[in-house]
């Protein structure tokens, strides 16, 4: 139940990330999800593509350093209060968010968030438990 | 069983060594005394003569000579013989200003090969031995010297030159390679490619390496060694002096031989030229007693090293030279504090990253800022931009402690900072007053 996401150094430079998504265009490859955490010098970038490997062989062989690194997806009621309640559920269990963002668009009306926690088995397990079915990489496209 | 190129020199008793050097001192003095107008007149300006140098223990009294004098005496200005009598010129890649070069009889040559040589048997080589001469080819000394050194040991020689990483590695895997000529931050470069191409240490036919016209640190050493499974050795050399082989590392790893048959070493106070005692870490300085086409005497090197006489289990005699702990010329001076790059290295191998870094050194409201730049490794990547913060700060406290003034570190992409494949451009001081 886990999703890939390709995890990137950034260099602090004019066009690194126009560079990024310019060569997985060109792959063919589709973004499902972007987030940047950057300080003034430099960032990681954490993407979802709808093909990982691809993107991943991709951007290595253009000289960028990476991680593949597993996170999980869960709908999120798209009203007031929707995301409040799943963190409500999370906090409830002890599980901290180390980031989570959101994905692009809505998939059958619902939006989705991907979370990064240190534990994602438990993550899985609590969200079943409390009736929060978290989202399998072919239902967000993800070959 | 340890193997000489030359015992009876190599091993020769510190009496003999001194004799050489007493009586080639005095002929060299009274050969630029008579044919290099620029020492007669630097050596009247001090009311010398040639019979006031009898012996090593008179050297003291000799004036210095620097690389300003050289670019002074550019082109013609120290040359000792004839032009008919000299066959080579070799020359500096220097950065600013004029280029020095030296000149060569075939006899200089010859003796200039002999060292290379030294050095290459002292690595473990033989006739049996293919090695790779990765060095630039051209006015770059050292080509030219550890290809000469090669034949003379009679190993089958590759002389690939710098450049073209695919090539070389190409060579030392079809053609079994079993010793490596090049700079240390070069064979750390193709160790790196080789890694990422998936070969092993034991998929690598190298043994040895000879590495040198670059500082470099212990833990460099190390991380060369584990990648291509060799062991590493150290040259030293300049250009003014004839080139790489004027020192040579040997299986103690522990400091380079100087070839003293051929050149004086002393070491020096930089700011006063005062001699001094042994085990004392200063410039030092060489005397080149064999030389025929281009002498010099008392040529200040500015590198800063220990010598030492202590008995070497290698069997050799000659004095020992600690690795440079940089030329001086490398030596800066930010926030009044000494800051080699070569301690930069040092930190930066110890916390896991490559030894590829530069400098920035600027004036910011006259006070005096050093930025590192550091490629990021995929060891210490994460996804976890914490993570990486804590890891910089890390590498910052641990400058600190080595630099005794604060670094910025600024993390950049791989193989962002330009590549040596001759010398590394480590530092870029932007303090123009
Ligand atoms: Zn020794």
């Amino acid at each position: 139940m886990t999703i890939h996401q390709i995890s990137v150094f950034l260099e602090n430079r004019a066009g690194q990330l126009a560079e990024i998504t310019g060569v997985l265009a060109q792959k063919g490859i589709d973004l499902r999800a972007i987030n940047i955490a950057e300080t003034s010098d430099y960032g990681v970038l954490r993407l979802i593509a709808d093909n990982p490997q691809a993107a991943a062989t991709t951007l290595l062989e253009q000289g960028f350093i990476l991680s593949m690194t597993p996170v999980v997806a869960v709908s999120v009621p798209d009203q007031p209060g929707g995301l409040a309640k799943v963190l409500d559920v999370l906090a409830k269990e002890n599980i901290d968010v180390e980031y989570m963002y959101s994905v692009f668009g809505q998939v059958n009306g619902l939006a989705h968030m991907v979370f990064r926690v240190a534990d994602t088995d438990k993550l899985i397990s609590v969200l079943k438990d409390n009736g929060l079915e978290p989202i399998s990489s072919e239902n967000l496209g993800i070959r | 069983m340890e193997r000489y190129y030359q015992p009876e020199i190599e091993c020769a008793s510190r009496e003999t060594i001194l004799a050489w050097q007493n009586e080639r001192l005095c002929k060299q003095v009274k050969n630029v005394w008579d044919n290099v107008p620029y020492y007669r007149r630097k050596m009247e300006e001090k009311g010398l003569t040639p019979d006031d140098i009898r012996g090593v223990e008179d050297l003291h009294k000799l004036p210095f000579v620097t690389k300003d004098d050289l670019r002074e005496a550019y082109p013609y200005g120290l040359v000792a013989r004839p032009l008919r009598d000299c066959v080579r010129i070799q020359s500096t890649s220097g950065t600013t200003g004029k280029r020095v070069v030296a000149f060569y009889t075939q006899h200089d040559l010859d003796l200039w090969e002999d060292c290379c040589a030294r050095a290459i048997v002292a690595a473990g080589g033989t006739h049996e031995d293919v090695c790779q001469v990765s060095y630039g080819y051209g006015l770059f000394t050292g080509g030219p010297g550890l290809n000469g050194g090669s034949h003379k040991v009679g190993c089958l020689t590759i002389p690939t030159s710098s450049g073209n990483t695919e090539r070389q590695i190409m060579f030392i895997r079809d053609l079994n390679a079993t010793i490596l000529c090049c700079t240390p931050s070069y064979a750390a470069y193709l160790g790196e490619t080789m890694k990422e191409m998936g070969l092993s240490p034991d998929e690598i036919p190298l043994k040895a390496g000879i590495f040198g016209a670059e500082a470099w640190s212990e833990e460099m050493r190390r991380s060369i060694q584990e990648t291509l499974g060799i062991k590493a050795y150290d040259i030293y050399g300049l250009t003014e002096l004839s080139g790489p082989g004027v020192a040579f590392e040997c299986s103690e790893q522990s400091g380079m031989h100087i070839n003293e048959d051929h050149f004086i070493a002393e070491i020096i106070d930089p700011q006063t030229g005062e001699v001094l005692p042994e085990g004392s870490q200063g410039e030092l300085v060489f005397t080149s007693i064999t030389k025929e086409a281009f002498p010099l005497l008392r040529y200040r090197t500015r590198d800063i090293c220990v010598l030492s006489r202590k008995s070497c289990s290698c069997g050799r005699t000659h004095v020992k030279m600690s690795k440079p702990r940089g030329r001086s010329d490398d030596m800066l001076i930010i926030k009044g504090v000494n800051v080699f790059p070569s301690q930069i290295e040092t930190v930066l191998l110890a916390q896991g990253y490559q030894a590829n870094y530069q400098m920035i050194v600027d004036r910011v409201n006259n006070t005096d800022t050093l930025e590192v730049q550091v490629e990021m490794t995929p060891e210490n990547f994460s996804d976890n931009l914490a993570q990486i913060t804590q890891m910089e700060k890390s590498l910052v406290a641990a400058l600190k402690a080595m630099l005794g003034i604060y670094a910025k570190v600024r993390l950049v992409a791989p193989k962002s900072i330009a590549r040596s494949e001759g010398k590394a451009v480590r530092v870029i001081d932007k303090r123009k007053i």
